[in-house]
């Protein structure tokens, strides 16, 4: 008897999976963009992890070949004014770009799921003095209260974590807020009440978990934003210190060179960096696409 | 009847301000408040004993409690009164003030220049999905979006200048040849042109051309894509539907019925926008040495000249606003609903 009234739900359970499955194969058929974007995005990781063993050079050795350089066969990004390779320097950034940017990201993705969460499923006193405080936020320019951020806190890698995330986090919380007051009254959420669920277990046991798939594409499509701001924070001498190689520093120390055509020593950084918003700019949209159908472009 | 209806939705709007400068006041505030160690002793400067510290403590009424510093903070602000620049020696509200038309032209002229080419983009990928136009939408969006402005902007120099030799050199907002016309707005070439200079007009287009060029791709691509989306929504729409099936003309279906509605999301993320240019002015000036208050700030940080800097994010903050209620203003008037129900 048991097994019969659980075979249909199994089966169901297969069957939805499968649909799942048949789903993402159509998608990534349709547009193979986006399996290019999971390829990178995984190189973009391997690259992360492994970079720093695998690189010919030390990136911060000096004179490991002739000042200034073009690519060749020694040196496949070329080197820099002070004969350091290039390839090395821009693979071995890849691990702290991508560390500020997830760090940033999480950072911003925990506290604002949870102010968004309170404000959206409380609503009233919880929701205005949270609305204030994000809307206070959006009120300047963003990369230029990153810039402040830092400033006032001081110059460090880790304040240019929290700025990043500061300047993220009221995209989280508006998403959040909006994801769970659409679903405070649904019928499960009632049910879970009625079976004497706590309200803050309903809340991050039984709404959150909904939530999740907007905010994944919210994240992958913030985490090129956040490489850009970074980067671009420590373009104009904020966070990252010399000599460590970081792909913002990089095209900044380039940049006294491109009037002379050397151009190498920011085009490599340069393209890397796009290379990374790219990727995360595409799988925001695949998966955009594997969540939300009906907002396909 | 329809114009006391708007104007009291454009009064209401100015209101609404209030509490968003409050909020920026309150930040900056906190920002100054926030510098690493102790500030009395900061601005005492490094050779300061313990009573010359205390002494600059009370003169700058550090030993206040909280909400009077902020009283005190705000009132120095309405007198204009950001601090003095340590690295030139002015106050920081003059140096803002001698820069700030670099940055608008740069800025202004920006976003006209990414309007005037996103706009119609928009539009004429919407009505001709999957042609040349539409790809070349695409990929101007993704470019924009992927693109660091600074990576932009050297590229651009590095071809344009480097290899091709039509550019200046980046080297500010003028030539070394000319001298800068008389200052009626600020804006070196509208002045030019008002006192009729054509060579002078010439020279400050050509200095600021690579730097608008780069901020105006990164601007573009948010403008091209709502657009692009607005537009397909409205001709979706039933309306748009009904004007053709009632025989009106193309153009008239166009421009009438689809793209006014559709220019009301796109003046809506106009907002977000100017939040974007404004932080990726920044990065252009640094890169193009565009003496405006981006390179002002960034120069500041260098030499942890903390009043310069919390002068800029409060003025970038200010003319944020000050941008957003433009917007606003404009979205309310030009809005075809406002106005016909009441």
């Amino acid at each position: 008897m048991s097994n019969l009234a659980i075979n249909p739900t199994t089966d169901q359970r297969v069957q939805s999976r499968e649909g799942y499955w048949h789903h993402l194969r159509y998608i990534m058929a349709e547009n193979p963009l986006t399996g290019i974007s999971f390829g990178l995005f995984f190189g973009l990781i391997a690259v992360a992890i492994f970079g720093p063993y695998l690189v010919p050079f030390d990136p911060v050795a000096t004179g490991v070949g002739p000042a200034l350089q073009p690519p060749g066969v020694n040196h496949w990004f070329g080197t820099d004014h002070l004969g350091r390779d290039v390839f090395s320097r821009v693979v071995v950034a890849t691990r702290l770009d991508l560390l500020i940017s997830v760090s940033a990201v999480a950072l911003s993705f925990v506290f604002g799921s949870i102010i968004g969460c309170f404000a959206g499923y409380f609503g009233g006193w919880t929701d205005r003095i949270s609305g204030r405080l994000m809307d206070t936020i959006m009120a300047f320019p963003l990369f230029v209260l990153a810039m402040g951020i830092v400033a006032a806190a001081g110059n460090s890698i880790e304040n240019i974590v929290y700025a990043t995330a500061i300047i993220n986090l009221p995209f989280y919380a508006r998403m959040a807020r909006a994801e769970v007051s659409i679903r405070r009254n649904a019928g499960f959420v009632q049910a879970a009440r009625l079976s004497g669920n706590s309200e803050l277990r309903v809340l991050f046991g039984h709404i959150f978990p909904n939530t999740l798939p907007p905010m994944m594409v919210q994240i992958s499509l913030n985490m090129g934003w956040a490489i850009l701001n970074a980067a671009g924070l420590s373009f104009i001498g904020l966070g990252v210190q010399p000599p460590m190689p970081e792909w913002g520093i990089l095209v900044a120390e380039g940049a006294n060179f491109i009037i002379s055509g050397e151009w190498w020593l920011v085009v490599f950084p340069g393209l890397a960096l796009m290379l990374a918003v790219f990727t995360f700019n595409l799988i925001g949209d695949g998966l955009r696409d594997l969540v939300d159908p009906q907002r396909r472009t | 009847m329809s114009l006391g209806v708007k104007s009291k939705r454009v009064l209401t709007r100015l209101l609404q301000a209030i509490p968003t400068v409050f909020g920026i006041l309150v930040v900056c505030f906190i920002l100054t408040r926030a510098l690493p160690g102790d500030p009395a002793a900061y601005f005492a400067g490094d050779m300061a004993d313990e009573a010359s510290i205390e002494q600059v403590r009370e003169n700058l009424g550090l030993d206040q409690p909280m909400p009077m510093q902020f009283v005190t903070y705000v009132g120095d602000l309405l007198q204009g009164d950001l601090g003095v620049a340590i690295s030139t020696g002015q106050t920081v509200t003059q140096e803002l003030a001698k820069r700030l038309p670099a940055s608008l032209e740069l800025t202004l002229g920006a976003l006209l220049l990414a309007l005037t080419i996103a706009v119609p983009l928009g539009v004429l990928a919407a009505t001709r999905p999957n042609s040349w136009v539409d790809h070349l939408c695409r990929f101007l969006v993704t470019a924009g979006v992927s693109l660091p402005t600074f990576f932009t902007g050297l590229a651009l120099l590095y071809v344009f200048y480097y290899l091709l030799g039509w550019a200046p050199p980046p080297m500010g907002r003028l030539d070394m040849m000319f001298l800068p016309p008389e200052s009626i707005t600020g804006f070196y070439t509208i002045d030019s042109l008002i006192a009729g200079d054509w060579a002078l007009f010439k020279a400050s287009l050509a200095q600021m051309a690579l730097p608008l060029i780069t901020l105006a791709l990164f601007t573009l691509a948010p403008i091209a894509r709502m657009t692009r989306a607005a537009m397909l929504q409205t001709l979706a729409s039933d309306y748009v539907r009904t004007a053709r099936a009632a025989g009106l003309s193309r153009r008239r279906v166009l421009v009438t019925y689809a793209f006014r509605n559709a220019l009301l999301p796109v003046i809506t993320t106009l907002g977000m926008v100017f939040s974007f240019v404004l932080g990726a002015n920044v990065l252009v000036e640094k890169v193009f040495a565009w003496p405006g208050i981006g390179s002002f700030a960034v120069e500041a940080l260098v030499v942890s000249d903390y009043a310069a800097v919390q002068g800029f994010v409060l003025s970038m903050a200010l003319l944020f606003v000050a941008l957003n209620l433009l917007i606003d203003v404009t979205y309310t008037l030009i809005d075809p609903r406002v106005g016909e129900d009441s």
